[in-house]
């Protein structure tokens, strides 16, 4: 909905509100102009970069070598890594979501009361949520080796290591993102958890429900509109998922633990150092995530109703 | 909206107040002996929830000072990690110098440009408003690796590869979404009266937002700031990708490449300091400003 102005004739009467609006629309220009130039420069323009790069032959070296269509999207596709990595993503997706869900939802309903003990307890679960990413998985890469790890001999008595079969790197990085997200999911519940009504409850416990019949048949159903939301938010962060395999495992052991985004990384500086399929991999992971979150955005609204 | 919810009876942004004895929570009925019995699982339950939050970080500060194999600190407890990573390529100060810069730029032009940007969403209205909020959340939506491949193009073009500068426009323009949504939204928060009755005084629609606005739309510039520097200090990914000089690098990824430091052999205690370099800041900043750091959380689930 833009606003234009009104196209009538310019009578005398007019005239003065209407220049009073251009030039408070002028103004409002001015105001947005520092939004608009960020934007477009290193949104927009990138954006259409990118559609232009995944359908050129462009080496990271050499740059533009003109358009080659749809050479790109065919060598992205038939990357022997290509449906490894889409494999594993979704499955750390999937991982990562219910347990992060549950998880914050848990924390959520644990510290729900008001009081200075719950106060300390949302503040312990909030605080990894102030780390970086990387740092976070440079933490866990020490915690986790078999060297210099406090669980050195749980390890050894046990004969395994936290990062060395592809299982158990996939559990162990997991782990690391349930550290690291957990509060932040908890907060989220925390607001959505507040939104309902408490004279529901009182209805609820009037009728003799238990404490899980309140939970199912009104929690949960009432949670709805904020399950959605960090559903969304979820699948979205871990499908793009870099920083923690990148720095834990490098994609080992075997190249079992590759993500899309780290395909992505590796096409275009790593090696092959061809940024027209990095890009073609890069239009591909944009239309995937648009079309997920219209899924679960219509499969969240048709449940409603 | 934020306000009306921290009106409600429970509250999440209630600071902690650490050292603070566990008080009984609200709902037990009265300080007996039968209510502490039942409710003592409850805390140590929740204790050792808690805990295990917490572990991952004590122990890192706690073993960076400790005597380990294989570094710097093989005798008794001390400093020698630290020195390994002070004494690390160009030297710990040159990471800490660029990773401030690029934070300190980030959070300057994310305050600048969403003050700005804030004030003509939510008090102006001009052609193509409501498209420029839209692309301006629509980076959301966007990878991040689609968007710096060809950034990494772009910047190349004008001059801004292997840029300090370079990585500070890419994160600022990262932040836009969050920074120019909260802002708009803390403006509209304010009433409307308070500075149309200062354009009538006679203040130019600047000195309105300068004099009169700023100081109400304070809470929302800590909260965007805030954000602003957790994101740029701890960002990996763009130095990653736009920086290849290694005097250049920010100390996220200079820890990163300190581990393979000795033919492959990784310095685990150094790695240890550097975490804790890294993360002391944030959780500083955490600990001081932490009713901001969870509104910001809580204004992104408002939005949904």
């Amino acid at each position: 909905m833009t606003v234009t102005a009104p196209s009538r004739p310019p009578s005398a009467a007019m005239r003065g509100p209407a220049r009073r609006r251009g030039r408070r629309g002028l103004l409002g220009w001015l105001y947005a102009t520092p939004t608009a130039v960020f934007v477009g420069a290193l949104f927009v323009v990138p954006l259409l970069l990118v559609v232009k790069m995944s359908l050129s032959r462009w080496p990271l070296l050499t740059g533009d070598q003109g358009m080659n269509a749809p050479d790109n999207f065919t060598k992205a596709v038939d990357h022997r890594f290509f449906t490894d990595s889409v494999v594993f993503t979704v499955k750390y997706t999937v991982l990562a979501t219910v347990l992060l869900l549950a998880l914050g939802l848990g924390l959520a309903l644990l510290v729900q009361e008001s009081s200075r003990w719950n106060s300390l307890l949302r503040a312990s679960f909030l605080i990894p949520s102030a780390l970086g990413l990387a740092s976070a998985s440079l933490l866990f890469y020490v915690l986790y080796s078999p060297y210099a790890s406090p669980l050195a001999p749980v390890m050894e008595s046990l004969g395994f290591t936290f990062l060395g079969s592809p299982t158990a790197a996939l559990l162990s990085t997991t782990f690391l993102i349930v550290w690291r997200y957990a509060g932040f999911y908890m907060v989220l519940m925390l607001v959505g958890l507040q939104g309902i009504p408490a004279d529901v409850y009182e209805a609820a416990r009037s009728d003799g429900a238990s404490r899980w019949q309140t939970f199912t048949k009104i929690t949960l159903p009432l949670l709805r509109p904020t399950l959605a939301l960090t559903t969304v938010l979820c699948v979205t962060g871990s499908l793009l998922a870099f920083e923690q395999f990148y720095i834990l495992t490098k994609g080992g052991p075997d190249n079992s633990t590759i993500t899309v985004v780290q395909l992505i990384y590796m096409v275009a500086f790593q090696g092959q150092n061809d940024l027209g399929v990095a890009a073609a991999l890069s239009v591909i992971v944009l239309l995937a995530l648009i079309v997920m979150n219209a899924l679960q955005l219509r499969a969240f609204r048709s449940e409603e109703r | 909206m934020v306000a009306d919810f921290r009106s409600r009876p429970t509250t999440v942004d209630e600071p902690a107040s650490p050292g603070t004895p566990p008080a009984a929570p609200a709902r037990s009925t009265g300080v007996t002996i039968a209510g502490i019995a039942l409710r003592t699982p409850y805390w140590v339950f929740t204790g050792a929830v808690g805990l295990i939050f917490l572990a991952p970080l004590v122990w890192t500060a706690v073993a960076s000072v400790a005597p380990q194999a294989g570094t710097n600190q093989v005798d008794g407890w001390g400093l020698g990690n630290y020195e390994t990573l002070a004494n690390y390529q160009a030297g710990i100060w040159r990471y800490l110098a660029n990773s401030a810069f690029v934070s300190l730029l980030t959070v300057a032009l994310t305050l600048l440009v969403s003050l700005l940007g804030g004030y003509a969403f939510a008090r102006f209205r001009f052609p193509g408003r409501n498209i420029l909020f839209l692309l301006t959340l629509a980076i959301l939506m966007v990878p991040y690796a689609t968007l710096l491949i060809p950034l990494y193009v772009l910047l190349n073009e004008v001059g801004l590869q292997n840029s300090l500068v370079g990585v500070a426009l890419v994160l600022t323009m990262f932040q836009l979404p969050f920074a120019t949504f909260l802002m708009r939204i803390s403006f509209e928060a304010v009433p409307r009266e308070l500075d149309e009755a200062a354009l009538v005084d006679g203040c130019s629609s600047f000195g309105a937002l300068w004099r009169v606005l700023l100081p109400a739309v304070k809470p929302g510039l800590i909260t965007v700031g805030l954000f602003a520097f957790l994101a740029a200090w701890n960002d990996f990914m763009a130095p990653l990708i736009l920086i290849n000089d290694s005097e250049r690098m920010t100390l996220p990824l200079a820890v990163s490449n300190l581990r393979g430091q000795v033919q492959g052999v990784v310095d685990y205690g150094a790695t240890e300091a550097g975490v804790v370099v890294l993360a002391l800041p944030c959780i500083v900043l955490f600990l001081l400003l932490q009713r901001h750091y969870v509104r910001g959380f809580m204004s992104g689930a408002l939005k949904g």
